[in-house]
Order: structure tokens, then sequence, then C-alpha cells
């Protein structure tokens, strides 16, 4: 899902920045205030933004013959809330952007709006909505992480069929292209990323009660 | 818990072999997603031109997987850590 340094016209760049820009800031505040109020959950804040760092990493293979990577954001997301999250992925994707070449400075404001921002809030979104309606903590968070993931992907996609409609087919036309590549890649490695924030998420049930309990997430018996 | 958690890696292990196992003829030469989209839009807009360039590329591929294997490992290392310290039974020693 990154978009690559120089490869989205200055204008979208700009306007990307523009707008990932205050999720950043107010995340950054939430963070200090979260930290300040309840202590306790650094660690765990900590350790969601690893997760992120690990699943980030990976660069698996998916059925269409390409690879790509989970984003790890759905687990950060439905713990600590969307814009905690907004400024962990920006941490993950600074250090892509200056160690490995990997998405770009000029393209951070797109790329932190794709997996930083709708990818946390559809999760948390869905993870808030299927557990209030009953559904197990494991569910919900499966379709967190997993439509999370996917909809990081799919963002992607619009934004470069933004700045790129295809001459003949429009809009349309260049975003069924880029879908092609990102969205339809990405479903196997979604499911995967909601599989492994599962396992993770039983283990937070078993060892790490306390905290779920600070940050109100009243889960159904594991 | 488990038993159900083993199930679950497996099934995530079974889903990146899987793709290894439907091309294994060598059809398909599994790049990354960002360099196919990067194709698609030289082919839309053949004569853009990137307007910047990254800062610092790693000089081989060697180092770019070392990179990227640190990035995999700061993170597997804390989050490791975290379970450890949560998993780690009630302490027996007194302090001094």
């Amino acid at each position: 899902m990154h978009i690559m340094e120089g490869y989205l016209p200055a204008a979208h760049a700009v306007g990307w920045c523009v707008v990932s820009a205050p999720f950043v800031i107010y995340g950054a505040r939430r963070i200090v205030t979260l930290v300040r109020e309840k202590p306790e959950v650094k660690l765990l804040m900590a350790a969601s933004g690893a997760y992120v760092f690990v699943l980030s990493a990976l660069k698996i293979p998916s059925v269409t013959g390409s690879c790509s990577h989970p984003t790890g954001t759905g687990l950060a997301a439905s713990l600590f809330g969307p814009t905690v999250t907004t400024v962990l992925g920006t941490i993950v994707l600074l250090f892509q952007a200056l160690l490995l070449a990997h998405g770009g400075l000029t393209t951070l404001g797109a790329n932190v709006f794709s997996m930083a921002i709708v990818g946390p809030f559809v999760a948390y979104g869905l993870f808030k909505g299927l557990s209030g309606a009953g559904f197990s903590g494991a569910v919900a968070i499966f379709f967190a992480a997993t439509l999370g993931d996917l909809a990081t992907y799919v963002t992607t996609s619009l934004q470069l069929a933004l700045a790129f409609p295809d001459p003949v087919s429009g809009l349309t036309g260049a975003a069924a292209k880029f879908l092609g590549i990102f969205a339809f890649t990405q479903v196997p490695l979604a499911i995967s990323e909601g599989l492994l924030t599962v396992i993770v998420f039983n283990l937070l049930q078993r060892y790490s009660r306390g905290e779920l309990n600070a940050l109100n997430i009243f889960s159904a018996k594991a | 818990m488990l038993k159900r958690n083993l199930w679950i890696l497996f099934a995530v292990i079974a889903l990146a072999i899987l793709p290894l196992v439907i091309h294994h003829g060598g059809d398909a030469e599994f790049t990354g997603a960002d360099g196919l989209a990067e194709a698609v839009i030289t082919e839309i807009q053949p004569d853009y031109k990137p307007w910047a360039s990254p800062l610092w590329e790693p000089p081989s591929g060697e180092i770019e997987s070392l990179l990227f294997a640190l990035q995999a490992a700061i993170g597997a290392g804390l989050v490791g850590f975290y379970f450890g310290r949560r998993t780690s039974p009630a302490k027996t020693m007194d302090p001094k």
C-alpha cells in the first residue's frame, strides 16, 4: 500500500498531508492524556505499536502471484482507538520511508491516510459495533483487523486512481486497475492478519485482564 | 486456548504457503504489489516523472532485507517482552 516517493502529483501530496496532519496531532495528544490517566496501559500500547512493526515488515505471497504485507493496525485501533493508532502507524511509515526507501516523505500524508487513519477507523468501528452487538471479542477483533487491513488497500487504490485517472476509462477504470493489484492480492493477507490478531487477543484476554478493563474492553468469556 | 491458537496459527501458515503451491510451475514472480502499481501508473500516464526520490536507499537487496528483518525483530522483541512480563509467575524471591 506504499505509494512510492514522488509518485503522487505535488497537489495531491500536499492535500493528503493537510488531511492527515490533524489526526496525527490529535492522536499524539490522546496518547499523552491516556498515558497520564492510565499509566498501566503504557506497555500494552508499546506492544501494539510493535505489532504494527512486525506485521508491516512481513511481505507475504498471495494467490494472485504477487506479494504484499499486512498492516497490523487493527489490534491497536481496537484497544486504544483510531487516532492513537494513527501515531503508531505514522512512526512505522516514517521508519520505512527513511530507512527502506519504501513509501516516501512526499507521499507520507497519503500513506498515513490509508494505513494509519482509514484502516484504524474501520477496525475501531467494527470492533465496537460487533462487540456491542453481542459478538465475542475474538469474532469482533477478527473482522476489525481483516476489514481494516483491506480498507487500507482499497484506500490506496482510490488515492492512486484519483491521481492517475485512466485516459480512456477515467476514474473508475483506473480504480479498477489499482484495486485489481492491491485489493485482490490483499484478501488472503487480510484474513491472515485477522487470524493472527485473534491469537494475540486470546492471549490478552488470558493474561492482560487488568489492562483490558482499564481500557473498557469488556469481552465475553473466552 | 493454546490448542485453538495453534490451529489458528496453522491456518495462517497454510494461507502463506498456498500461493506457492498454486503457482509452483513458476508462472508467478511474486513481486511486490507496490511495484506493480508503479507499472500501472507508467501505463496510464507514460510521461509521468516522479518528482522526488528517496533521501537514502538501501544500497543492495541484502541491506534492504537486513533492515526489514530489523524492523520485524524490534517489533517481535517488544511483543515477546510484553507477554513475558504478563505471564511471569509472581515473584518468589524477596527483593533484598
